[in-house]
């Protein structure tokens, strides 16, 4: 049985447990501490009692799986009209690490058709194989038959670790597959490191908005399986001097389908897709005007990025809500984000805390957003946006 | 058309602060609340029955207290809530509670459409939607943003997608996960409270739905969490004065040094 407790006899009443439950599961009465029914079992105040006071039994699930019989890294490569997305280079970077130190070789999978070109690219990324499903049925991204594909591959080549990109796609696909195979899946990891002893994947990633850092692993079940965040991990050098294996394995697609895409519409066509952009610009309500969304949208543009905007100007109705960033919108990661005008509401930060570099420009000196930003100007928005706009085209020559 | 809508009592984040000393969670006054994203999921099953008639259900798991929660969902006119709690469900990852979910939707039964908020704001994996689906065996769509046409063993809806959005057909029955541009969640009504007052939500345990204790809560989790940790950041901040065309110019001079704007 699964238990937590307290040792009485240990416990002296500091309440440092308290402070390291994300749950508030834990209160202290007579100077013992006590856990509450929605404890959800995590841990996390194990490991911070000096006291030793508080006991975690688990009876690990120890599966019926043969961990020895699954061997190598792979790399899901998201693909849109036969060419991957940035993410999927960025995992080969990651997955090249963990494969090198696991001793194992790193394969990519691509799902699509006529993939010659990416499948290029890919080993001059750092493949070491290719697992190619070429097939006009599966040009399109389709949850069901992607889903379908990856867990037969996954249960033929058996491999120990599987990574895909935290994009729209891979955090509905992933969790697909993982639940077929009845194995773990973390989503949204911005770290992966190996433990050499065990052999394991060591996965980490943000919760509560990124206010809290978890490390996950996934001891009894294979593969192992992670959803990474994009712009995080780091792709290696193109080398196109690079060789690889293709291997084209024999898949049998369902004969009854439940799921059709009908129509795709690409709306970001004027602009770079937020969650895949190096450089956001970002609108909050201190923009003031509807109109004054022209002005981001300029400058998005002059610096060849996309653009972004706070749930107030979302719910203003200023602009649609897939631009919207934060806990109720998207979760961004751009080498730069430039904050003009937000405030910076803590759902606000949750979606964009972990980019690179934070510019913020607002009038309100006393602005949450100034705590995180790296390069901050106290100023009218409106003001400084024609200006910077100005600046950037006289100097990138525009 | 019965809907059933999938919804988790996350914690109130607004609250959520680093106390610098001892870097950690600071929690005070932290009220539980539905999951923002559930909202809407449960608004769109009351449009649904408002428009084709049938049945709201709404599912939870957690601990016995969630059932205020779920009476509020009543007060909005669901016809019927029911709570997954029991020891058994403690410790749950994803694909525990997936499998919880789908034997507590089993039991219910007779449903068409099943609808979850995109991800919930406490753990942000928006992996129990599709999961679910799976277990149940049927087809999902993630990140709806629209219904077009929903009518006996079928559905047309828009699904936001990275770049733009898509249009997607499934038979029914299906899970959908929503986002916010879905809908507005409306407002209690006066009747609906005193629905909700009156209403007992049945606490269904792992034995009442069938459930396989050894695939639920911790002991059914494949992940386990091994540390947990308040990140660190260590901002140099620097605020550029100055008169506006001066911030501009020194701005734009340190955003070009850091080479990430291509000359295009």
């Amino acid at each position: 049985m699964v238990n937590i407790r307290i040792i009485a006899e240990k416990c002296i009443g500091c309440k440092i447990c308290i402070r390291n439950c994300p749950f508030d599961a834990i209160k202290v009465e007579n100077k013992k501490a006590f856990i509450l029914e929605n404890c959800t079992l995590c841990g996390s105040c194990v490991s911070s009692c000096k006291f030793e006071a508080i006991e975690f039994e688990r009876d690990e699930n120890k599966g019926t799986v043969d961990l020895s019989s699954y061997k190598g890294v792979w790399v899901f490569a998201e693909q849109k009209n036969g060419v991957p997305a940035q993410v999927s280079y960025e995992l080969l970077g990651a997955g090249r690490k963990l494969a090198d130190q696991l001793n194992v070789s790193l394969s990519a999978v691509i799902v699509g058709s006529n993939l010659d070109d990416a499948i290029k690219e890919l080993i001059a990324y750092g493949a070491d194989n290719v697992y190619v499903v070429d097939n006009q049925a599966l040009k399109d991204y389709n949850d069901e038959l992607y889903s379908d594909v990856l867990t037969q591959l996954i249960q033929q080549y058996k491999p120990e670790i599987v990574l895909m990109g935290a994009t729209t796609y891979g955090r509905s696909l992933a969790p697909r597959v993982s639940s077929r195979l009845n194995t773990g899946l973390t989503a949204d990891c911005t770290g992966l490191e190996i433990d050499t002893e065990k052999r394991l994947l060591l996965q980490t990633r943000p919760a509560f908005g990124g206010n809290l850092m978890a490390t996950i692993t996934c001891p009894n079940h294979r593969p192992q399986m992670s959803t990474v965040r994009p712009k995080v991990m780091k792709p290696l050098d193109k080398d196109v001097s690079r060789t690889g294996q293709i291997i084209r394995p024999e898949i049998k697609l369902p004969d009854e389908i439940h799921t059709k895409v009908i129509e795709t519409v690409s709306t970001a066509c004027e602009m770079v897709n937020l969650t895949e952009a190096d450089i956001i610009v970002s609108a909050g309500r201190g923009i003031g005007d509807p109109k004054n969304i022209k002005l981001v949208e300029e400058l998005a543009q002059v610096l060849g990025g996309a653009v972004g905007a706070s749930r107030a100007v979302v719910d203003a109705g200023w602009i649609e809500y897939s631009h919207q960033v934060g806990q109720t919108g998207k979760t961004v990661c751009p080498k730069v984000y430039i904050a003009c005008g937000i405030s910076g509401a803590v759902q606000h930060l949750a979606g964009m805390s972990s980019s690179d570099t934070i510019i913020a420009i607002n009038n309100n000196p006393d602005a949450p957003i100034f705590k995180i930003a790296t390069i901050g100007i106290v100023g009218d928005v409106l003001e400084i946006l024609p200006l910077l706009i100005n600046e950037f085209k006289a100097r990138l020559g525009k | 058309m019965n809907v059933i809508v999938c919804v988790k009592q996350v914690p109130g984040t607004n609250e959520v602060k680093i106390n610098k000393e001892t870097n950690t969670i600071i929690r005070e006054g932290v009220e539980a609340i539905l999951n923002p994203f559930d909202a809407y999921a449960v608004e769109e099953g009351l449009r649904i029955k408002d428009k084709t008639g049938g049945k709201v259900t709404v599912i939870s798991m957690g601990i016995p207290s969630v059932v205020d929660m779920l009476k509020e969902t009543i007060a909005l006119g669901a016809d019927e809530a029911v709570l997954l709690s029991d020891r058994a469900f403690a410790g749950a990852d994803t694909l525990a509670t997936s499998y919880a979910l789908s034997m507590g939707i089993r039991k219910i039964g007779n449903y068409d459409l099943v609808i979850c908020g995109k991800q919930a704001s406490d753990g942000d994996t928006a992996q129990v939607g599709p999961s679910l689906a799976e277990k149940l065996n049927i087809p999902h769509a993630t990140n709806i943003r629209k219904i077009e046409e929903l009518k006996e063993g079928y559905i047309r809806c828009q699904r936001l997608t990275d770049d733009g959005y898509e249009i997607i057909e499934m038979s029914l029955p299906a899970v959908i996960t929503v986002v916010k541009e879905i809908n507005e969640p409306r407002l209690p009504s006066l009747k609906g409270m005193m629905k909700a007052k009156k209403a007992t939500i049945p606490v269904w345990t792992a034995a009442d739905i069938n459930a396989d204790t050894e695939r639920c809560g911790l002991k059914g989790s494949p992940t386990q969490v091994i540390k947990t940790f308040v990140p660190v950041h260590e901002i140099k901040s620097e605020l550029i004065e100055g008169k506006p065309s001066e911030q501009a110019s020194k701005l734009a001079e340190k955003l070009l040094s850091m080479r990430f704007i291509k000359c295009v």
